[in-house]
């Protein structure tokens, strides 16, 4: 894995002035100059998580299938987070090289505040959904579960709770983390600048606490954040420490084969693991004390077990996926590779197609064919969107000259 | 990619026409009823004492607002009847909308030491998910009903939440199912997996359970189609077999 090791070598189109030190640190300095600079891998994969977290918002249809939480105990938000570490690391970590601490920290809070705004979006279109629902929807099956429309009753609470980020709808919690984790990047960049390795072992401290200590961060009307903040900046941290030159440190552990191996294997026991879930006669199969000690995996607070398989992926993808694959610049995976391009927009435009998507499958009728149209319809949506991003922001690049260089750009496009 | 979606469009068209045609059939595939654990008490009291009493713990969605008599739970009694007809069965509710499973379990001992069912089937967690209780508190507040309910002297079966994709992206059930689950397996006791039975049922086209205004007729027969996979569900948990014991008669 000498290659997610490798720093995206040039870097983010927007981000020209940026590392200079960065340019110096890419070894392998790719063949073909101009945008095949980035290292698409992490595109990809961030492309890919951003389609995987589409499908999972979806009722459930055959392509929940394909999704990788169905094969082991990690899913698309950790691949989601460690790139977000790793790409924002790697851009403001050049940032704040060249510019230093203050420039950099203000570029890292301008992204945040763009991506609070785009969270209160999505929140207002959930609103206007549930509010829609609210006086549609008279299923007397179902006269419990309308009890969650009661908050209703109360927006002038709920908007207000709902703005600090405290009150979460389902499938709007992987935002709040993001913006949690980003309003802390400064410091922890800093940090990481100077002692990277030093900044990893307090990352990890800082987990093992929130696992000792019980720490989280309480949500209205009630409840924890699902996606605990201080035990998944582990990823993201993680992920800044690997675009930092960790990745290359740890890369002759990462050739090892005795890695590969164990990494294979815990894959595999995570598959087995899984499958009992879905194959309830296979459950006896799973010896009692393990059983005992292995649940709850815990989604909110990380889970060790859901940590350590993502970083078995994460070894195996490296190593069979090398930094040249050829594949990589095929007509075939461009699609995904935008999207990861753009993924804040991208991400929203996920979750507000996902509810678009309820809404076409509860008004003209669920089955299976509608359900699968809208889950490839989404996907061909995003893509597009991408396509769209892309065009726009080489034309806005040929037309504006340096504009694209000036410090806006990379909250424009250059996606950390 | 094209070639794939193309391919999945294909396997779906197969797929389709069972779901158009909406004949109105519930069967449930038998490893959703498939359990490990067995309830020694219903065992006993159908094969001994002849006397089956069953409390059915829960809130709103074990009933129908304005048909109570073809609710689960009743229709429950009239299908056990049947088809254990040498044993008196009665099923019983407790219901208490809008109360937690921490709240619930307040009062269990008590309820189960004054009624003395044989079995209690519980039914929780929506109101937990309706309110986002954290998981972990739930599954306290599941494990210590159950410890309290088998003390008491009563076998017990959770039943879990509805499945609702009208509310999905506003209530979010995974935590609360894997926690139930989770008691379960630690008790070793039956769990009725409604969520599973009735996304089933939504996925073969057998209910349409995204349906804004069905009327009161989809509420009753998915009830009565709960009622009868239920059934099953406690004769088989029970190890009971009604023709046998029908023979012995």
């Amino acid at each position: 894995m000498t290659s997610v090791a490798d720093p995206i070598a040039g870097t983010p189109p927007a981000e020209a002035a940026a590392p200079v030190a960065l340019v110096a640190q890419a070894k392998a300095v790719p063949r073909s100059g101009g945008a095949s600079k980035r290292e698409l891998r992490l595109d990809l994969f961030r492309g890919l998580a951003l389609w995987l977290i589409f499908i999972d918002h979806l009722p459930p249809n055959i392509l929940t299938w394909i999704t990788i939480r169905n094969y082991g105990f990690s899913d698309a938000t950790e691949i989601f987070i460690f790139i977000s570490g790793y790409t924002a690391a790697f851009v403001y970590g050049g940032a704040m090289r060249a510019q230093g601490f203050v420039v950099a920290a203000a570029r890292i809070l301008k992204r945040v505040w763009q991506i609070y705004v785009a969270h209160v979006f999505l929140f207002t279109i959930f609103l206007a959904e549930i509010s829609y629902v609210a006086t549609s929807f008279q299923n007397p099956l179902y006269s419990e579960e309308m009890g969650i429309l009661d908050f209703l009753k109360q927006p002038d609470v709920t908007i207000v709770q709902a703005l600090l980020l405290r009150f979460r709808p389902v499938n709007m919690d992987v935002l709040p983390l993001y913006i949690v984790l980003m309003f802390f990047l400064p410091p922890i960049l800093w940090a990481m600048l100077r002692k990277p390795d030093w900044t990893l072992v307090l990352s990890v401290l800082l987990y093992i606490a929130t696992w000792w200590f019980d720490l989280h961060l309480t949500a209205y009307p009630s409840g924890v954040w699902v996606f605990n903040p201080f035990a998944w900046q582990l990823l993201f941290v993680f992920g800044a420490w690997c675009a930092l030159g960790g990745a290359q440190r740890m890369s002759r552990i990462l050739a090892s084969p005795v890695t590969l191996a164990i990494a294979i294997g815990y894959l595999l026991l995570a598959f087995y693991i899984t499958l009992t879930w879905y194959v309830p006669w296979m459950h006896p199969w799973i010896p009692g004390p393990i059983e005992q000690w292995m649940y709850p995996i815990d989604k909110p607070n990380l889970d060790v077990l859901r940590f350590a398989h993502f970083l078995a992926l994460a070894a195996v993808t490296v190593r069979f996926l090398p930094k040249g694959w050829p594949g990589l610049t095929s007509p075939w995976l461009r699609p995904v590779i935008r999207c990861g391009q753009h993924s804040l927009e991208i991400f929203c435009l996920g979750i507000f197609l996902a509810f678009v998507g309820y809404f076409v499958l509860a008004e003209l009728g669920g089955g299976a064919v509608a359900h699968v149209l809208v889950s490839v319809a989404g996907i061909v949506l995003m893509a597009a969107a991408a396509w769209l991003f892309s065009w726009y922001k080489n034309v806005a690049g040929n037309n504006g000259g340096t504009r694209a260089t000036g410090p806006d750009a990379g909250l424009a496009g250059g996606e950390a | 990619m094209a070639a794939l979606g193309l391919a999945l469009l294909v396997v779906c068209w197969e797929v389709a026409p069972a779901s158009a045609e909406q004949t109105q059939s519930c069967d449930v595939p038998a490893y959703l009823l498939f359990t490990d654990s067995k309830l020694e008490k219903v065992n006993f009291a159908v094969n001994v004492t002849r006397k089956l009493d069953i409390l059915v713990v829960g809130s709103r969605s074990s009933s129908i607002s304005t048909a109570e008599g073809a609710a689960y739970p009743g229709r429950l009694q009239t299908l056990l009847t049947d088809k254990l007809p040498t044993v008196a069965v009665t099923v019983t509710t407790e219901l208490r909308p809008k109360t937690t499973a921490q709240q619930m379990v307040a009062g269990l001992a008590t309820l189960v030491a004054e009624r003395r069912p044989t079995l209690v089937i519980w039914q929780t967690g929506t109101y937990d998910a309706i309110r986002s209780i954290d998981p972990d508190d739930f599954r306290a507040a599941v494990d210590e009903g159950v410890a309290a309910v088998k003390k008491a002297g009563a076998d017990i079966l959770l039943l879990n939440l509805q499945y609702s994709p009208r509310t999905e992206t506003m209530i979010a059930p995974g935590p609360y199912l894997d926690n139930m689950r989770l008691v379960a397996q630690q008790y070793d006791i039956p769990l009725f997996d409604r969520f599973a039975i009735m996304r089933n049922w939504n996925e073969n086209g057998d209910f349409d359970l995204f349906n804004t205004s069905p009327g009161i007729g989809l509420a009753k027969r998915v009830h009565d189609c709960l009622a009868r996979a239920l059934s099953t569900f406690v004769i088989d948990a029970a190890r009971i077999n009604p023709v046998e014991l029908r023979i012995q008669r």
